[in-house]
């Protein structure tokens, strides 16, 4: 299997990022913002069509949008929470614009299929190093905020009495969420974002009762589901994010038994 | 030194007055009950203690020092507003979340800090509690732990929001006695807010009673009374007492124990 140079590509990618999904994604869940992260993703959608009609590589698109939507998000803060039906209203609408791109671009139907559904078996070095860079980024920004951001998610009317800015640490983790979550779809699609973002959180957070272990069960879950999927989808020639889309529901129900 | 102190402060919110022109001055190492009806403002004024809220007008001073936000000298136990969803997090990282949390960097706590979490938690006996998952407490429980988390640094002023607010009375006693204890033990100052004197009666030195913008601090028997409370509320009150127990009444209605349903 590690013969293929678009097979160690694929494993090097998902791992990448599986490690910030899995990290990134476990305060998405703690901070009960699952709902923004997958809403982030189809925004993405757009930016990505978008990018390419114009004649940019797709991941740059994505993660203009992204990251645009996450820091308003961010900003608009308390203001935007149980605000279900806002959230939902904006990413229909960035959907159906990102048809409408696809609209006046048709010659691309794999690429939407990619952007949908994920395409882990054809990233290339470019991509590789993109993701890694951003990935690194990303990662780092989350160790310097990861405090004030745990306090503020935990104990927010607290932390703001201890003088913690819950706008800035919100717009700066959404930022970061914008960032892991442009990682996650060139992996899994901007439909399947919650498979490697939520799943491994959500369950490592039903398995541990302390964070750093929670984080790093996150991180290690993500792991073993993007590999696992891409190595499955190498014996059984079915598609990588299906396996992983499987291996994360399997992780999470099992969580549930407990 | 004054614990708090109030000089003819205004508190607006949102274009409303919340307390108008209020003067009062809680002493050190005094454990006051902030009573007074829905939206009297026993929440702003625990914010504006905390800088949270600034004054509209007048002068708002804490253990002596101008108020200002991040006073590392004041405890707080936020009203839980938020239910606490199916994730395991233990009562411990509760509370070491609180611990340097405004710093930057990631949440490591080191020896100093860790001694700091393990004797908050030991002044409140919740040293096996600490261990399990808060989302599994039940609420007395979990106030008990919140409370370890408010005692971290040291404080001299302890502000409680509603920290008895739907816990059935057994639990309700077991916290009054608690923070009683943690008041003697420690000499700190504590305003705890509460929808009826009556859990905090034998314990409390004064009430601080808000209503319709003005204030009234005193004893129990200066401040509960039908006059003053008339006034608060804006309405003909009547004070009963039955069997060490008081009771505040508007025509028929027992107003502090309508709130408490009205709430839960």
């Amino acid at each position: 299997m590690l013969e293929y140079d678009f097979m160690i590509n694929a494993f090097l990618a998902s791992g990448i990022v599986a490690i910030v999904a899995g990290a990134v994604g476990y305060f998405l869940v703690l901070r009960g913002q699952a709902f923004a992260g997958h809403a982030l993703s189809h925004v993405g959608f757009a930016g990505a069509t978008g990018a390419v009609l114009i004649g940019v590589s797709p991941i740059w698109g994505l993660l203009g949008f992204t990251l645009i939507a996450g820091m308003g998000m961010g900003a608009l803060g308390q203001r935007l929470a149980g605000r279900d039906v806002a959230v939902g209203i904006v990413l229909t609408l960035a959907l159906g614009l990102g048809l409408l791109f696809l609209h006046f671009y048709t010659a691309y139907a794999t690429q939407v299929t990619a952007l949908l559904f994920g395409n882990v078996l054809g990233v290339d070095r470019a991509t590789l190093w993109t993701l890694l860079a951003l990935g690194a980024g990303a990662l780092l920004a989350l160790g310097v905020i990861a405090r004030p951001l745990l306090f503020a998610t935990l104990q927010p009317e607290l932390a703001e009495a201890k003088g913690v800015s819950l706008r800035f640490v919100s717009l700066v983790y959404l930022a970061i969420v914008a960032v892991t979550v442009a990682e996650c779809v060139q992996i899994v699609g901007v439909l399947l974002v919650f498979t490697l973002m939520v799943g491994p959180a959500a369950a490592a957070g039903r398995l541990s009762t302390r964070l750093s272990v929670a984080v790093a069960l996150s991180c290690a879950l993500a792991l073993i589901e993007a590999w696992g999927g891409i190595a499955l989808a190498y014996w059984t020639d079915w598609p990588a994010s299906f396996w992983i889309t499987a291996l994360s529901g399997a992780f999470y129900f099992i969580s549930l038994l407990r | 030194m004054t614990a708090v102190e109030f000089d003819n402060v205004t508190l607006a919110l949102g274009g409303r007055r919340i307390l108008d022109a209020v003067s009062i001055a809680v002493r050190e190492g005094e454990f006051v009950a902030v009573l007074g009806p829905n939206g009297a403002g026993k929440t702003t004024l625990m914010r504006a203690i905390l800088g949270l809220v600034p004054a509209a007008a007048g002068d708002i001073r804490v253990l002596g020092a101008p108020v200002r936000r991040g006073n590392t000298a004041i405890g707080y136990l936020p009203q839980l507003h938020r239910p606490i969803d199916g994730l395991r997090l233990s009562g411990w990282e509760f509370i070491a979340s609180t611990a340097q949390g405004h710093r930057w960097g990631i949440p490591h706590l080191d020896a100093r800090a860790r001694r700091d979490v393990a004797a908050a938690i030991d002044l409140v006996g919740a040293g096996d509690l600490a261990r399990r998952p808060l989302a599994q407490l039940s609420g007395g429980e979990r106030q008990r732990i919140m409370l370890a988390q408010s005692l971290l640094g040291g404080p001299r002023l302890l502000l409680l929001d509603e920290p008895l607010i739907s816990l059935d009375p057994n639990h309700q006693q077991a916290v009054v006695e608690l923070v009683s204890r943690l008041h003697r033990e420690l000499g700190i100052a504590v305003l705890i807010s509460a929808h009826e004197v009556n859990p905090l009666l034998g314990v409390i030195d004064r009430v601080l009673y808000l209503g319709n913008g003005s204030a009234a601090l005193g004893t129990v028997d200066e401040v509960i009374t039908g006059p003053v409370l008339s006034r608060l509320y804006g309405a003909e009150i009547e004070v009963m007492r039955v069997g060490g127990r008081i009771f505040v009444m508007a025509g028929a209605h027992d107003l502090e124990h309508a709130e408490h349903r009205h709430d839960a």
